[in-house]
């Protein structure tokens, strides 16, 4: 019974990190700008928050040191998906090209710095002060589902918050409808007087601080380090889950769930008696087996913003 | 009229763009209460002018005065803070968001952080209701009809205080009735000391709706008179700069056989609704057969079913006795069709090839362009050369892209490679759609042309003046079938629009035909 | 000839010329930050390429992959698909060469070939599964591939793992000599450097490559659909067959270049803890070489050269090789993003023409 609760707080782990990169994916695609490069956003993140963390810590921080870490990602996120925005949006280049690069960039930026900085080492040092389970009192002494839902990481809590926050933002503010103008029908946007690329820039900035918290979240609360694989395919599994979400909150939420409880299956198979007849490598093609059959079933890409991908060119209007 | 101040005024604007003058050295001037038709051709330089008054273009050279102020226009925002308002030929809505959302978008009414809806659907109630647009502020964009939509890209511009509207080619999409609806909305608006101006190719809306008219041909302003002092005639010879005749020398038709004989088509469409319900109609070799309609009720469809493009659930398209039902696009173009699309760069050109290789586009399969796979590139450079010469395609070369022809270059082009196949039915949609009268007459005479030497000719048309001089029958299309036929030599534009809306109960009315 | 004039003419050089300094130039940044000597390291780099036969001939080595990866994005590139699944289609090629390989014993003649042929099969086929489901389901092709990259990679472990293990060690038993690719005369030449068949074949595929686009009726075809597929669609193409056809080209060459490393350069295959990264690197070569022939050949012997010579700049000025992905990163950023090059060099252009113009007058 245990067994149910650690799972499902490993999915949740595993789930926050996809709900970061697909929030920030959200916004970004919600004003039109396609991003691919949200892997390298996350790869981005989570060698910032290993680097920041392990300098805090040196520097006596303590258990502060991981909430400096999560500050560092998102600010080296948002630089680095600056470079998306200026290529994408000011100078109008493929949408997903510059972001196939991105991710090319940021993994090779990473580890270089990584070898540099801490004598030639394919990995950062073992980070100490990370983050902590946090117990909900009272909650927590729910059976099975109060372990599970919460005594969590403060990141699981944090990103539930957020959840709520981008879809009022979204549905209920001015920004939002602004933004989503921007992403449907540009133009109409442009007419009324909105500045289509300040808007554009803001998602995609906003994608790289989200994108890179999702990735510190993985060093901060999994792997405690970070190393050229620590970001394996969640920044794509993440857009997979914001098109199954179709572009919603709520929904990618639910959606990122369902992928994060594939990756947590493969810690938990070898409990199971009829899974060791199964390879393991079965295991560990799980997530990416049931997300590409998810994208074949789901109803394709009709509720994309419709302006998604088209980089806005006044001259033509 | 109203007061005889000028509201705006254009002094010697110039516009320039690589290769081309599109305005040079206008002087415009607007008065308060005041219905001014812009007018001129497809490229004339109108629409350049009115996206520098209302802020997306900037002027190289020129001054703008609103309301006897010398003003810069640098953008949207600014033209709207001047209370310049202007209702796009191509609505510039949001369609998933609401009538309302759309009207406030970029001046939302807030409480806290949030959109107020309820004071933001008030709102649009009370304009509405004050300028006599009924629209329901809570409704969707993608589920009102284009007439509404046109109201709710009106009432935008009145939300935001324009004082001065300019409405550009605001008839292009709407029906006869939502025509007339549309006129007297503008004489309301002037009636209440709005000032407009409209952007327009189309000589009978520039006699029924303004007080004054500036024709524009070629970036330059050729005269500006009140409509009082002239007549279509004389303001079509100013807009071509010579005497135009809309007729098309055009002999009695000889009809022959029927080539294309469509009986009782049924498509699926949207939401339930039948695209094609029940489409029946027949075309015979030397004639010219005109469809009329209102975009959106089953045109494209038909010939989607056709061309094979798609396919139908019912009915039969018999080509010269064979069935083309759903057979495949190659099939169909193999047996007979040619096609001119209705959207050249989408469906009739791969803009990136060139020229020369998009002669080929649906007959590089067949033995004479290439044996064994590979392309004769001299065979096809020889049809190139060939068609480019007898068309009167103007470039700098066969080896040129595509995408460096103008319009009607490029349109010249596409006909000349549809007629090369010799087909016994050609379809023509749209066929002249933002062309120049030169290219327009072009067009015109071929497709004349090809109808005396025998061939079989569909025309979908929005322009009826194209479709009158055209065609030798006229049917109308409404809601996926054919609903009547009208009388090809005398027009009687009451009749047809009655039809086009449905309207099928026209007894009564001289000149009408049964179906 | 025309054909060859519009796709590599003068104008399409400089973005990419541009773009390689500014990539030295980042390294070279990059380095200094680190602190590390820039020059030492790039002609650390310049030595180790250059120094003896067997480097060059192990740079020989290095680049063919990069030619077959480089033509197989290039291609889907031009027909308007972008095929990231190179690295998945180039692990599935090295499994079906493995799988001939090891588990039959043909004479030299047959085993060879049938081994080239399953393996560049796998790969096509592992290819289609992504085109099929673009073509019939609107998938995105991007994600889709990414996906097959990270399954083909643990399924190819799986099949060694199941079939084909060396007892006691974590690689698959040697591939039979009669499929072997070595060219055993060169490699002696080159100083024991592993030259292979493959090497030849690569070239040979920049010449299909040319002459399978721009020469042949089912090359036009895939043009026309890549540049328009509404148009393709009207004059009467069946778009959805030249998308998986398209994807399945490409995925024979990803898998030709798998299908070497094991036959030519390893003799078998490893239970690999991250996937080779030539499918990456191909997509650098692609966007370098501006999706032409020639240009894929030019890049990919560039990023071949630079990776290889990399390892010198490690032994030679302490620079981690690693900075070889930023070089290259850097690189097709500028690429990709050749609207910021052409701003930069806007002042030049300028300059030019009226310098131009002065003398004419």
């Amino acid at each position: 019974m245990e067994v149910w609760g650690q799972l499902i707080n490993t999915t949740l782990v595993f789930s926050t990190a996809l709900i970061f990169a697909a929030l920030g994916g959200m916004f970004s695609e919600r004003s039109g700008v396609v991003n691919i490069g949200l892997e390298g956003l996350m790869v981005s993140g989570a060698f910032a928050a290993a680097v920041a963390t392990h300098s805090a810590s040196e520097a006596g921080f303590g258990s502060g040191s991981p909430w400096i870490g999560l500050i560092a990602a998102v600010v080296y996120g948002v630089l680095f998906s600056l470079l998306h925005a200026v290529a994408t949006i000011t100078f109008k280049s493929d949408q997903t090209v510059v972001g196939v690069v991105i991710n090319i960039l940021a993994l090779g930026v990473a580890i270089y710095f990584t070898r540099s900085l801490y004598d030639g080492s394919v990995q950062t040092p073992q980070l100490y002060d990370v983050f902590s389970k946090v117990s909900i009192p009272l909650l927590t002494d729910i059976p099975i589902l109060g372990e599970g839902f919460f005594h969590a990481y403060p990141t699981t809590y944090i990103v539930a918050i957020l959840v709520a926050v981008s879809f009022f933002i979204l549905f209920k503010t001015p920004f939002g409808l602004r933004l989503r103008a921007v992403g449907e029908h540009p133009s109409s946007a442009d007419t009324v007087g909105i500045n289509v690329s300040r808007y554009r820039y803001i998602g995609v900035m906003l994608s790289g601080a989200l994108a890179g918290l999702g990735g510190a979240t993985i060093t901060l609360t999994t792997t405690s380090s970070f190393a050229y694989n620590t970001i394996s395919g969640q920044g794509f599994i993440a857009l997979a889950a914001l098109i199954f979400g179709k572009w919603n909150p709520l929904g990618l939420a639910g959606a990122a769930v369902f992928f994060g409880f594939a990756q947590a299956i493969r810690n938990f198979a070898q409990l199971f008696d009829w899974s060791k007849n199964i390879p393991t490598e079965v295991f560990y093609m799980l997530p990416y087996v049931l997300t590409l059959i998810v994208l074949a079933a789901a109803v394709g890409r009709s509720s994309a913003p419709s302006a998604l991908g088209q980089p806005y060119d006044p001259a033509r209007r | 009229m109203g007061q005889s101040g000028a509201v705006v005024q254009l002094k010697g604007i110039t516009k320039r763009f690589p290769g081309l003058v599109a305005n040079d050295s206008i002087d415009l001037e607007l008065k308060k209460g005041e219905i001014h038709a812009l007018l001129g051709e497809n490229g004339a330089g109108k629409s350049t002018l009115m996206n520098i008054l209302f802020g997306l273009y900037q002027p190289d050279e020129g001054e703008i005065w609103i309301n006897g102020e010398r003003t810069v226009i640098d953008g949207a925002s600014k033209a709207i803070e001047l209370g310049i308002g202007m209702v796009h030929q191509h609505f510039k809505l949001v369609q998933p968001f609401t009538v309302a959302e759309n009207i406030v978008l970029g001046d939302e009414p807030k409480k806290g952080l949030k959109i107020d809806y309820k004071l933001a659907n008030q709102r649009v109630r009370e304009i509405s209701g004050r300028y006599g647009l009924k629209v329901d502020p809570q409704v969707r964009i993608q589920n009102i009809t284009v007439g509404m939509q046109q109201r709710v890209e009106i009432l935008k511009t009145l939300y935001r205080g324009a004082e001065i509207v300019i409405f550009d080619e605001p008839t292009a999409v709407l029906t006869v009735q939502e025509i007339e609806e549309l006129i007297q909305i503008i004489r309301n608006l002037a009636a209440e000391g709005k000032s407009i101006i409209i952007i327009t190719h189309k000589l009978k809306e520039v006699m029924a709706l303004a007080n004054t008219v500036t024709v524009i041909r070629r970036g330059k302003i050729v005269r500006t008179l009140p409509t009082s002092g002239t007549n279509e005639r004389q303001l079509a010879e100013l807009m071509v700069g010579r005497d135009v005749s809309f007729e098309v020398e055009k002999s009695q038709a000889k009809p022959g056989e029927v080539v294309l004989d469509i009986r009782n088509l049924r498509m699926k469409g949207e939401q339930g609704k039948p695209a094609l319900d029940g489409t029946t109609l027949q075309v015979r070799a030397g004639e010219i057969f005109g469809i009329a309609g209102v975009d959106g009720n089953g045109q494209s469809e038909l010939i989607y079913a056709i061309t094979g493009m798609r396919k139908v659930q019912e009915g039969n398209v018999f080509l010269n006795g064979s069935d083309l039902t759903n057979k495949s696009p190659r099939d169909i173009s193999t047996a007979g069709v040619g096609h001119i699309p209705e959207d050249r760069h989408k469906h009739g050109l791969v803009l990136d090839f060139s020229v020369s290789e998009n002669m080929i586009l649906n007959t590089y399969f067949q033995p004479e362009y290439g044996r064994y796979g590979f392309v004769d590139f001299k065979a096809m450079d020889k049809l190139a050369a060939d068609l480019v010469g007898e068309y009167d395609v103007r470039l700098s070369g066969i080896h040129t892209d595509a995408r460096a022809l103008s319009g009607g270059n490029q349109q010249k082009a596409i006909i000349g490679r549809e007629l090369h196949k010799d087909p016994d039915l050609i379809i023509a949609v749209q066929p002249t759609r933002g062309l120049d009268i030169g290219a327009i007459e072009f067009v015109h005479n071929r497709l004349v042309e090809a109808r005396n030497g025998g061939k079989a000719i569909l025309l979908v048309s929005f322009e009826l003046d194209e479709l009158y001089a055209l065609s030798d029958r006229i049917a109308v299309m409404y809601e996926g079938k054919l609903v009547g036929e009208v009388d090809a030599d005398n027009r009687n534009d009451e009749e047809l629009g009655l039809l086009m809306s449905g309207n099928t109960d026209t007894a009564g009315i001289p000149g009408q035909r049964g179906s | 000839m025309d054909t060859t004039k519009k796709i590599f003419n003068k104008s399409s050089l400089l973005v990419p010329l541009v773009s390689i300094v500014l990539g030295l130039i980042i390294g070279a940044i990059a380095m200094l930050a680190g602190g590390y000597n820039p020059i030492l390291a790039y002609t650390s780099l310049f030595e180790r390429l250059f120094g003896s036969p067997y480097h060059m001939g192990e740079a020989i080595r290095a680049i063919t992959p990069l030619i077959f990866t480089g033509i197989a994005v290039a291609f889907a590139f031009r027909t308007g698909l972008f095929n990231i699944g190179v690295e998945g289609q180039f692990v599935m090629g090295m499994t079906g060469a493995t799988l001939i390989g090891v588990l039959l014993d043909l004479p030299w003649y047959i085993h060879g070939p049938l081994a080239i042929v399953t393996g560049a099969l796998f790969g096509g086929l592992w290819a289609g599964i992504v085109g099929f489901l673009k073509a019939t389901r609107g998938v995105n092709e991007v994600i889709s591939s990414i996906m097959l990259n990270w399954t083909a990679l643990y399924l190819a472990n799986y099949i060694v793992a199941a079939f084909l293990l060396e007892p006691g060690q974590q690689k698959s038993r040697p591939i039979h000599a009669s499929a072997l690719m070595h060219i055993d005369w060169l490699i002696e030449l080159m100083d024991r450097a592993r030259m292979h068949w493959g090497t030849l074949i690569a070239l040979l595929g920049v010449a299909v490559f040319y002459l399978l686009l721009w020469r042949t009726k089912q090359g036009y075809e895939l043009r026309a659909v890549g540049h328009n597929p509404d148009a393709a669609l009207y004059a009467g193409m069946n778009v959805n067959r030249t998308i998986v056809k398209s994807m399945m080209i490409s995925g024979v060459f990803a898998g030709l270049g798998g299908v070497f490393e094991v036959l030519g350069v390893f003799g078998n295959q490893t239970i690999m803890a991250a996937s080779p990264g030539y499918g990456f690197d191909g997509i650098a070569v692609a966007l370098l070489g501006g999706n032409t022939p020639v240009g894929v050949l030019l890049a990919s012997i560039l990023f071949g050269g630079l990776s290889y010579g990399s390892s010198g700049m490690s032994f030679g000025a302490g620079v981690p090789s690693e900075i070889v992905r930023i070089v290259i990163g850097s690189v097709i950023f500028f690429v990709a993003a050749h609207g910021i090059v052409k701003y930069m060099l806007k002042p030049f252009m300028q300059k030019r023409s009226a310098d131009k113009r002065k003398e004419a007058a």
